[in-house]
C-alpha cells in the first residue's frame, strides 16, 4: 500500500515515552492525556475482532464524498468513464466485512452503497484517486493510534467506538465465564480473519500493480500539447492538475510497466515539472533545480512538505533554566509542547500555544528562543567544548551564537560576527536576553577574517544562502532565485568557507575544526562549495558531523563525482524529517595552509590549484582538469596572439585606435 | 574599546552602589579570586570597558581578545551595563540586571499578576507585591523578582516599607527603572550605538 499524502507531510514526532514531561502535563491538561490510552486500548479492542460499524460507515461515506467531485473532474476532462469492477477500495471493504461478519453484525448498507457508487461509473482516473484517499484514511488510524498528543478531528470518531468497545468488552466478559468453548472458538474466527485481513493487504497490493498495468492509457498524457495546454492557459484546475501530477509520477515510478507507448520519460518529466509550476507556483529554472535533486515521487513529497509550516520548536537555554522546569512553566500558561526529539535535549516542539511565545515572561528572562529544529544540527555537530575560542562568521539573529555559548557553559570566547549591522541589534539582544557572557560580537565582512584574528579552535560558518530549504518560511524563494543567483552565491560560499578554514588553529589540542551548513538543498551550494574546499585546501579533511540522522550527502551527481568522504556529510529534507532543508558538513584542519595557497585565495592562479592538487592526495583531480590533461600541453604563443586580436577588436568596438595600445606596452 | 577613566568610574560605581551596596566589590573583585583559577570563569577577573559611550562587564580574557577588533567594527563585548549620557550621568540598562541581580542589596518578588503590567513598562503597586526586602529605605534602588525569583527588573523605591505597609493597595511602591519587556519594546534603541 502506497503512503499517503497526509503522512508525507508530518505531524508531530513520534513521542518519546522515557524523555517526556508527561506526569506534569498529565496535571495540567487532564483532558487529553487519556488520549494515549484511549488509543491503545482502541487498538486492542480492534483486535478482538469488534466491528466498527460506525467508523466504517464513516469512511464508506468519506471516500464517497471524495471519489464523487473527482470522477466529475474527471469527466470535465474529457477522460471516458470506464467500468472497471476489481478497484482497491473494494479490498478494503472486503476486509471490513469480513471483520463485521464475524461478528455475526454484518452491516452491508455501506458496501452496497459503495457498489452502486462505483456502478455510477467511477474512471479509472478517481480509482486512483479514493484508493489514495483512503490510504490517508487508514493511515490517519495508525497516526493517532501511536498515541500523540495531537487532536485530530477524528477523534470524536474515535471517542464512541471507545465508549461502543467498551460495552461490548464487558458484555463479553460475562460471556467468557458462561462458555469459554465460544469464546475460543471466536477467537481463533478472529484469528482467520486477521490472516485473511493480511491476505488481502497483500492482494491489495499486488492488485494496485495490476491495476496501473492497464492503467496508463488514460493517466497518460494524452495530446498533452493542445488539450492540457488550453486548459492551464484558461484557468488551472488544481484539482485536476494534482490527479496528474500523482499520475505522473506513478508513470514515472514504474516506467516500463505504466507509460505509454512512444513516450519517453523526458516528456513525462517535463509535463510533470509544467505541472508542478503551475501547481506550486514555482519558476521553471527552480522547479527543475530542485527535481532534480530527488527521485520523482520524493521529490513530490518535497514539493508537497514546502506547502506547510514546519513545526514551531522553541530551545531551552541551558544557561538560565533546564527544559523539565521550562516545559512546566510554559505549560502552566496553556502552551501545548513535546520534546523535540531524542537527538536534542534542549528543545522542545510547541503544538499550540494560548500566548504569544514571543512575550512570555519566561521569553523575555531569556528561558528559551524561538530557532528552528534545523539550525540546533550545525551547532551539534561543530560540538564546542568549553574554554574554547570559537568564531560564529554569520551570527545574526543569535540563535546559534548562543546555542554555542551555552554548551561552552559561558567559559571561552565566542566571536560573533555579522556583516549587516542591522541584523546585529537582534543578535546583541539576543545575547543579553540570554544571559551569554562571553561574547564579542563584531561587524565585519567575514572575508575579512584571518586577518582581524585567526586561530580559532572551532569555527562555524552558517553561510548566507538562496534558502531553498525554508521555501515554507519563506515562499518568496519559489520565483525570486534566478540562475545568476546560483552562481553568486556559491562563489561568495566558496569565499567564506576559505576564510573559515584559515582563521582555524590546527594544533588546536581540543579542535581544529570547522563547520559549514546552509538552509539549500541545491548541490551547487553545498557538495559543490565543500568539494571546492577540499581541492582548494589540502590541509583539510571531512570528518563525520556526529549527528545521528540526515542523509548522506551525494558522493556523485548528474555529471559530477565528488570525494567519496562526502558521505559524511549530512542533508536534511523537509519531507523527510520535518525540518527545514538543511546541509551540515564537518571538517578538520589536519595541517597550516600553505602560503602560496593563501594567495591564491585572493588572486587565484591556476598554477596554485594545481600544486595543491598535486601535494593532495586525498583530493581528487576535478573532471575539468582531466580534460585539459587531455588537451595536452598550452600553446603561450598561440594564446597571446588571440588575446592580442581580441582587445584589438575591443578597441576598435570603443572607437579608440588600437595602434596606440599597442605603442603604450612597448614603452 | 577603553578602560574607564576616574571620574567615569567614580559615577558608575556610585550608581551601581545603589542597587547592590556593599557587595559592589564582589562585582570587581570575586570572593574567591585569589587562586586564580582560569578554570572557573565565575572567579577570574573581570574589567569595565568603554566603547561608544555603553560601558561593558567582561571577562579581562574577553577583552583581551577584543583588542584585536577595530573600534568601529566591535559592537558589544561581555554585558553591557548601561551608557554615559552626553551630560556625564551614567544611564543603567536592563542588560545590567544580570549583574546586579545576584549581588542586590533590597528586593521585592512580584506576584504572577502583576507580572505582565510591570513587564509593559508599569511601576509597581502594593497589591502585586508579594514579598519585599524590610528594611528598605526611600528611593533606594530595588531589583524586581518574580515569586520564582526569576530577576525581571529593577526601580527605585518609592516609600520606605515602614511607610509602604500604610499604603492602600493601589499606591506605588516601587518605580520602574528597567524591566525585561525592554528587550522587545526598546530592541531599535537599546544596542543602537
Amino acid at each position: 500500500m502506497g503512503v499517503g499524502r497526509r503522512m508525507k507531510k508530518q505531524g508531530p514526532p513520534p513521542p518519546l515515552d522515557e524523555s517526556l514531561v508527561t506526569r506534569k502535563r498529565k496535571a495540567a491538561l487532564p483532558e487529553k492525556d487519556t488520549n494515549g490510552f484511549r488509543a491503545k486500548k482502541r487498538r486492542a479492542s480492534k483486535e478482538d475482532a469488534a466491528p466498527l460499524p460506525k467508523k466504517s460507515a464513516l469512511k464508506q461515506s468519506k471516500s464517497g464524498m471524495e471519489t464523487a467531485p473527482v470522477g466529475k473532474a474527471a469527466r470535465a476532462n474529457g477522460v471516458k468513464p470506464v467500468q472497471r469492477k476489481p478497484l482497491p477500495v473494494d479490498d478494503e471493504e472486503d476486509e471490513e466485512d469480513d471483520e463485521a461478519s464475524a461478528d455475526g453484525d454484518a452491516i452491508d448498507d455501506p458496501d452496497a452503497l459503495e457498489d452502486e457508487l462505483d456502478g455510477v461509473g467511477v474512471g479509472n482516473l478517481d480509482a486512483l484517486g479514493s484508493e489514495s484517499e483512503d490510504g490517508d484514511d487508514l493511515d490517519d488510524d495508525e497516526f493517532l493510534q501511536s498515541g500523540s498528543d495531537v487532536m485530530d478531528s477524528d477523534t470524536e470518531i474515535q471517542k464512541g467506538i471507545w465508549s461502543e468497545d467498551e460495552d461490548e468488552e464487558n458484555a463479553e466478559e460475562k460471556l467468557t465465564a458462561a462458555n469459554i468453548e465460544g469464546l475460543s472458538r471466536k477467537l481463533d474466527m478472529q484469528q482467520a480473519v486477521e490472516e485473511a485481513e493480511a491476505q488481502a493487504e497483500l492482494e491489495e497490493a499486488a492488485m494496485q500493480t495490476n491495476i496501473s498495468g492497464d492503467r496508463p492509457k488514460v493517466l497518460g498524457d494524452e495530446d498533452e500539447d493542445d488539450e492540457a495546454d488550453g486548459t492551464l492557459k484558461l484557468a488551472p484546475d488544481l484539482q485536476l492538475l494534482r490527479t496528474r501530477i500523482t499520475d505522473t509520477v506513478r508513470v514515472l515510478d514504474d516506467f516500463t510497466k505504466l507509460a505509454e507507448d512512444g513516450r519517453s520519460r523526458a516528456e513525462y518529466t517535463a509535463q510533470l515539472l509544467k505541472d508542478i509550476c503551475a501547481y506550486y507556483g514555482y519558476s521553471p529554472f527552480l522547479a527543475e533545480k530542485l527535481f532534480e535533486l530527488f527521485p520523482p515521487r520524493e521529490a513530490f513529497a518535497f514539493f508537497e512538505a514546502n506547502e506547510t509550516a514546519r513545526p514551531v520548536v522553541i530551545r531551552t537555554n541551558t544557561l538560565r533554566t533546564h527544559r523539565r522546569e521550562l516545559a512546566q512553566a510554559l505549560i502552566n500558561r496553556g502552551v501545548t509542547l513535546e520534546p523535540v526529539g531524542k537527538w536534542s535535549k534542549v528543545g522542545l516542539q510547541v503544538f499550540e500555544s494560548q500566548v504569544p511565545l514571543g512575550a512570555t515572561p519566561e521569553y523575555l528572562a531569556g528561558h528559551y528562543i524561538l530557532q528552528a529544529a534545523s539550525s540546533f544540527l550545525p551547532v551539534m555537530a561543530l560540538a564546542p567544548q568549553e574554554h574554547e575560542r570559537i568564531l560564529d562568521m554569520a551570527a545574526a539573529p543569535g540563535g546559534k551564537t548562543t546555542y554555542i555559548s551555552a554548551l561552552m557553559k559561558n567559559t571561552g570566547c565566542v566571536f560573533a560576527n555579522d556583516s549587516n549591522k542591522s541584523r546585529t541589534k537582534g543578535l546583541i539582544g539576543n545575547i543579553h536576553r540570554l544571559g551569554v557572557k562571553n561574547t564579542i560580537v563584531c561587524n565585519y565582512n567575514a572575508l575579512e577574517f584571518p586577518k582581524v584574528i585567526g586561530g580559532f579552535d572551532r569555527v562555524l560558518l552558517d553561510a548566507p544562502c538562496s534558502g531553498t530549504g525554508v521555501i515554507a518560511k519563506d515562499a518568496s524563494v519559489k520565483t525570486n532565485k534566478t540562475e545568476q543567483d546560483f552562481l553568486r552565491l556559491p562563489h561568495l560560499q566558496k569565499q567564506l568557507l576559505l576564510a573559515a578554514i584559515d582563521s582555524v588553529d590546527h594544533a588546536s589540542k581540543t579542535g581544529g575544526y570547522i563547520v559549514y551548513s546552509t538552509c539549500s538543498v541545491t548541490v551547487e551550494e553545498n557538495e559543490q562549495v565543500v568539494q571546492y574546499a577540499l581541492n582548494k585546501r589540502p590541509n583539510v579533511k571531512l570528518v563525520s558531523t556526529g549527528l545521528v540522522f540526515g542523509k548522506e550527502g551525494f558522493t556523485n551527481y548528474m555529471s559530477k563525482k565528488f570525494h567519496p568522504s562526502m558521505k559524511e556529510t549530512r542533508r536534511y529534507y523537509p519531507h523527510a524529517y520535518n525540518v527545514d532543508g538543511f546541509f551540515v558538513a564537518k571538517f578538520k584542519k589536519m595541517g597550516p595552509t600553505n602560503a602560496a595557497l593563501k594567495n591564491g585565495s585572493s588572486g587565484a592562479t591556476s598554477e596554485h590549484v594545481n600544486g595543491g592538487a598535486d601535494i593532495v592526495d586525498n583530493a581528487p583531480i576535478t573532471t575539468d582538469e582531466e580534460d585539459k590533461n587531455d588537451f595536452g600541453g598550452w600553446d603561450e604563443e598561440e594564446d597571446e596572439k588571440y588575446i592580442e586580436q581580441a582587445k584589438k577588436k575591443q578597441l576598435r568596438r570603443k572607437g579608440r585606435d588600437p595602434r596606440t595600445l599597442k605603442r603604450r606596452p612597448a614603452q | 574599546m577603553r578602560q574607564l577613566t576616574e571620574k567615569e568610574t567614580e559615577t558608575l560605581f556610585s550608581k551601581l552602589a545603589n542597587y547592590t551596596g556593599r557587595s559592589l566589590t564582589h562585582l570587581i573583585q570575586p570572593p574567591s579570586s585569589e587562586s586564580s583559577d582560569p578554570k572557573n570563569p565565575s572567579s577570574e577577573r573581570h574589567v569595565f570597558r568603554i566603547q561608544n559611550n555603553r560601558v561593558y562587564y567582561v571577562r579581562e580574557s574577553i577583552a583581551n581578545l577584543a583588542t584585536s577588533v577595530a573600534r568601529a567594527n566591535l559592537l558589544s563585548l561581555g554585558t553591557c551595563l548601561g551608557k554615559f549620557t552626553k551630560t556625564g550621568k551614567f544611564r543603567l540598562h536592563i542588560t545590567a540586571l544580570d549583574v546586579i541581580a545576584p549581588h542586590a542589596r533590597y528586593k521585592m518578588w512580584i506576584k504572577p499578576n502583576g507580572e505582565m503590567p510591570f513587564l509593559y513598562g508599569g511601576n509597581i503597586v502594593k497589591a502585586h507585591v508579594g514579598r519585599w526586602s524590610e528594611d528598605c529605605p526611600e528611593h533606594q534602588g530595588v531589583v524586581v523578582f518574580s515569586m520564582s525569583d526569576t530577576p525581571l527588573g529593577f526601580g527605585i523605591s518609592a516609600r520606605s516599607t515602614a511607610e509602604a505597609r500604610r499604603l492602600e493597595p493601589t499606591g506605588i511602591t516601587t518605580f520602574r527603572q528597567a524591566d525585561v519587556g525592554e528587550y522587545l519594546r526598546e530592541e531599535d534603541t537599546l544596542f543602537a550605538t
